[in-house]
């Protein structure tokens, strides 16, 4: 019998933060997909422009601190911001939106507190709260997806959709609500009821047309991420599973006052954008494996209860950066026990 | 204690301004700057109150023992603020409603607790209100910057409703920059007061440093001819 002989180091490829981040690039591509499939390209439009932002401003805020631009350019990370905030915002938003969001995400949230790694917060869910709260109106319209359009008309070419953004018009025509948005305003009907009249369910399989494919897209290229240990398992399966029980336990049967099926949570709105992209972010997060399921769980039952019982249909946003808050706390508490020492040292006792 | 009076207001108005420097009041400073109205009135109640206060304290800082010097003061200042109030009420009733508590909590403002106590107790009635009157501007001034800067974001206008604090005369002075603007509202709610401030004060240190570079190379001694060079360890300063 043959012994394998391996000295250490046993890493097989060399990691860089760029490789990781072009990684996390390549998992959103099958809900960017999902996203273009259903609502037009507009989330397309939204991440080129981001990204295109993202990287202007990071550049140009490394050059105003004489920090060296082609080094930090190639960590890819200002993209995964811009990439992010793009998927995250609606589709045919108006250009100034992606842009100024784009800009308060990397000059405010990122470089403001230091730069790559020294964010406490998550610059893209900065950049999204920001622009929530500033632009209602614009952040609150999306596409509807393409089984609720009308007879005969037809998802906005990429022509369209470009005239849409850049110089604006009426595009009425194609917002409608989404998923939590119905779910929420729905105060008189039975779930059944709701799913049977509203379209946006009734020409769905589980949560929501469109919706359900995106939120699978994104599960998808989280498990890829997984698969490839981009990051572990903790974050994003603590937030599903506290999301998923709470959802249990307040679904209520369907009655009018329902929080919601489990599926509809799981599969609408940012929830798998959230679980696996967002959450998971390593600067803004907790850091040992128990603080990530603190961490997590904390997220999921934020967004519960802010979508059921808060102002703002979906809420993973506000979710994440309460949690970003709240992790330094966290890693106080949930410090792992090191090699050599019978119990967890206290993260502020001092070193001998 | 002898300060020469262009050393006041230079202190007054940048070196050791209240709001950039000191940090203090910030609490009026990040609440009512939400447009220039607001802040010129507030920063002008603030100044009144200021140079009042100051002259007050001055007068009577040789009969006040050092004890109960503070209780005295704060009460000095809390009747120049009943006296500004009352002013407000008078003749910018409108203002006055909109700024609501923040005119009696000029009283708490620590940057006039602070000049009473480190200026006008040990300083001539003369330097004492002209270190009022310099401090209560270096703070107005930052304030309306800073209302400026958030009413054009927030709203794209700049001097709307003017004419609450200035009378008829200032009915048409609203500009308004971008027609059809959204609205940035982060700029008016209160993180917008906090990132302003933010970028005042670095702009404020960016010229300070900048100065200090130009003011060194300035002072590079020049080399006397025929000197001899001395073999030095570390830098000499």
């Amino acid at each position: 019998m043959a012994f394998m002989k391996m000295t250490s180091p046993h890493a097989t490829r060399a990691g860089d933060t760029g490789d990781v981040m072009k990684q996390v690039i390549l998992a959103c591509v099958p809900g960017l997909i999902a996203l273009s499939y259903f609502f037009g390209p507009g989330s397309l439009i939204n991440v080129i422009l981001a990204s295109a932002t993202a990287i202007a401003c990071e550049a140009g805020v490394l050059k105003l601190r004489n920090r060296p631009i082609d080094f930090f350019l190639k960590d890819y990370s200002a993209v995964v911001t811009g990439v992010l905030l793009g998927l995250a915002l609606p589709p045919y938003c108006p250009w100034w939106v992606v842009v100024v969001g784009t800009a308060c995400a990397i000059i405010l949230a990122k470089h403001l507190y230091g730069g790559m790694g020294y964010n406490p917060f998550n610059p893209a869910m900065v950049g999204y709260v920001i622009l929530l709260i500033s632009f209602p109106v614009e952040m609150t319209q999306w596409a509807v997806p393409r089984t609720m359009l009308a007879e005969g008309q037809d998802l906005l070419g990429p022509l369209s959709a470009l005239q849409q953004i850049f110089l604006g018009g009426a595009i009425d025509a194609y917002t409608g609500a989404t998923p939590l948005d119905v779910f929420k305003h729905n105060d008189s009907q039975l779930v059944q009821h709701l799913y049977a009249s509203e379209p946006i369910f009734s020409t769905a399989r589980w949560a929501g047309a469109g919706w359900e494919w995106v939120n699978l897209g994104f599960l998808l290229g989280g498990a890829y991420l997984l698969y490839r240990k981009i990051f572990t398992w903790h974050t994003p399966v603590s937030m599903l599973v506290t999301l998923f029980l709470l959802s249990v336990v307040f679904y209520d049967g369907g009655s009018s006052h329902s929080g919601g099926s489990p599926l509809l949570h799981l599969l609408s709105g940012a929830t798998m954008l959230g679980a696996f992209f967002i959450a998971t972010d390593p600067v803004s997060s907790a850091v040992s494996t128990k603080g990530r399921l603190f961490y997590g769980a904390g997220i999921g039952i934020l967004v519960y209860v802010i979508r059921v019982w808060g102002n703002y249909p979906d809420a993973v946003a506000f979710a994440v950066l309460l949690m970003n808050f709240a992790a330094p706390f966290i890693d106080y508490y949930t410090l792992p026990r090191t090699y050599g020492h019978d119990k967890a040292r206290r993260a502020t006792e001092k070193e001998d | 204690m002898t300060t020469s009076y262009k050393e006041i207001t230079h202190n007054g108005l940048w070196k050791n301004n209240p709001a950039l420097v000191q940090l203090l009041g910030l609490c009026p400073l990040l609440a009512v700057s939400g447009s220039v109205v607001n802040a010129l009135g507030l920063g002008l109640a603030t100044t009144l109150v200021l140079v009042g206060s100051n002259i007050a304290v001055s007068l009577i800082r040789k009969t006040v023992s050092d004890a109960v010097r503070l209780p005295v003061f704060v009460m000095i200042i809390a009747s120049f603020t009943t006296c500004t109030e009352l002013l407000m009420k008078a003749y910018t009733y409108e203002l006055y409603q909109i700024l609501g508590i923040f005119i009696p909590l000029i009283v708490t403002n620590c940057a006039i607790l602070g000049r009473a106590d480190a200026f006008a107790s040990k300083n001539s009635v003369p330097a004492s209100a002209l270190d009022g009157l310099m401090m209560g501007m270096g703070f107005a001034l930052v304030l309306v910057s800073v209302g400026a800067i958030r009413e054009v974001l927030g709203h794209g206008t700049l001097f709307a409703d003017m004419n609450l604090l200035l009378g008829p005369m200032a009915e048409h002075w609203k500009v308004t920059l971008f027609s059809n603007y959204p609205g940035f509202l982060v700029a008016i709610l209160p993180p917008g007061a906090f990132i302003v401030t933010g970028f005042l004060i670095a702009i404020k240190n960016v010229i300070d440093a900048n100065a200090e570079k130009r003011e060194k190379a300035k002072r590079t001694e020049p080399v006397i001819k025929g000197s001899k060079r001395v073999r030095t360890t570390g830098t000499i300063s």
